[in-house]
């Protein structure tokens, strides 16, 4: 299947020496989007950059699935509360 | 250049063992790892002095060479005018001891210091993680003026010696970032290409102050319009326009100008709203028959 907007999981498993489950526990908590399609998993090319920082955390520093659900869910507050002082200090 | 203390970077005493360094690196590795804190310079920075730091000090080798150049500091001109005429034949420059420590990846490209290629040679890059498959985001920053945010207009970039060509639409904020989609590095083994991400900087070189989609602007308005009424000509940003002055309008009596103000990003025909504060300046220099009139005035009051 060619679209230009998936990648399979298998492609990106292979190249960074992986393993698939790492990609489906990321799938399974929300933190990425995994797409299956005739039996093949799919990976969304925007999700890649958010992938590979979660592939850091949890192999460079040794970060389990449960620290790293908390990691996106405080990445994510830090972010809109960034989004917000933007804002705000363009008021001042 | 300066020397790097790595020792202190790292908080560690000098006789710090191979498990000290190590214990030490990981700890502020996971404090100062770039992917736990976005838009954060001064965490990234360091994040790359103790992957510096690691990097010398867990190599045995490494550490070594930099312990001996360490107690020669107060030679260091001399090892750095020698170096550079290229008679200095200590050992160091040039070589890659190879082996040493793990270094923490963060998903960008960071030089080490002057320092770190004096000793250990090259122009080498670490830090950043080697790709194997999406290609590296690169992040620029494009600064306009507030009068160019008005209008959707093409601007030219050139960002890592590759013209690229993007249309900004108007109404773009100060500090906003867009990302052009595949216009990072190629990817590698069939991967996709890495991002662009543009940061928008926004110099305000109008007289007005901007909220959002709304701008303000504050104007002056003689005594006498303000009492009897009357008619004003005003800046906005798509020209000029006459606004009518009620009579008796107060100091500090804010007007709103609807569809007056910025353009909506990306929902092309929708403006915000211009307000306009009206700031009453009362005569100076009063001549004799006006201090009369108002001394009259202020009796009928």
């Amino acid at each position: 299947m060619k679209n230009k907007n998936l990648v399979p999981a298998e492609d990106f498993c292979l190249h960074h020496n992986i393993e698939y489950s790492f990609i489906s526990s990321l799938g399974e908590s929300g933190i990425i989007n995994v797409t299956s399609v005739q039996k093949s998993t799919f990976l969304q090319v925007d999700d890649l950059g958010k992938l590979e920082k979660f592939m850091r955390l949890h192999y460079d520093l040794q970060i389990n699935l449960e620290g790293l659900e908390t990691i996106n869910h405080l990445l994510e507050k830090i972010e809109n509360m960034q989004e917000e002082l933007r804002l705000l200090q363009n008021r001042m | 250049m300066d020397f790097v203390d790595y020792y202190s970077t790292l908080g560690i005493a000098k006789t710090a063992s191979a498990d000290d360094i190590k214990k030490a690196y990981r700890k502020l590795a996971r404090k100062f790892h770039p992917d736990v804190n976005p838009n954060d310079k001064e965490a990234h920075k360091k994040f790359q002095q103790i992957n510096e730091a690691n990097e010398v000090l867990s190599d045995p080798e490494k550490r070594k060479k930099y312990d001996q150049y360490g107690k020669d500091w107060k030679h260091a001109d001399q090892f750095e005018k020698a170096r550079k005429e290229g008679g200095y034949n200590t050992g160091f420059g040039g070589q890659d001891f190879g082996g040493g420590g793990y270094t923490y990846s963060s998903g960008e490209d960071s030089d080490f210091s002057d320092f770190f290629e004096s000793l250990f040679g090259g122009s080498r890059k670490r830090g950043g993680q080697q790709r194997k498959f999406r290609g590296q985001d690169y992040n620029a920053e494009l600064s306009l003026n507030l009068s160019e945010a008005y209008a959707t207009h093409k601007q030219t970039l050139n960002v890592n010696s590759k013209t690229v060509r993007i249309t900004i639409p108007a109404g773009v904020e100060n500090g906003q970032v867009i990302r052009l989609r595949g216009y990072g590095s190629p990817g590698v083994n069939g991967g996709p290409a890495g991002d662009l991400y543009i940061t928008f900087v926004i110099n305000n070189n109008t007289g007005f102050r901007r909220d959002g989609n709304d701008v303000y602007k504050e104007e002056d308005l003689d005594l006498y319009t303000a009492l009897l009424g009357g008619e004003k000509t005003i800046d906005t940003l798509s020209g000029k326009i006459k606004l009518k002055v009620a009579p008796e309008t107060q100091n500090g009596t804010r007007v709103r100008l609807k569809g007056k103000g910025f353009p909506v990003y990306k929902n092309e025909g929708t403006f915000g709203d211009m307000f306009v504060t009206w700031t009453v300046k009362l005569p100076v220099n009063l001549s004799d028959k006006q201090k009369e009139i108002f001394t009259e005035l202020s009796k009928m009051s």
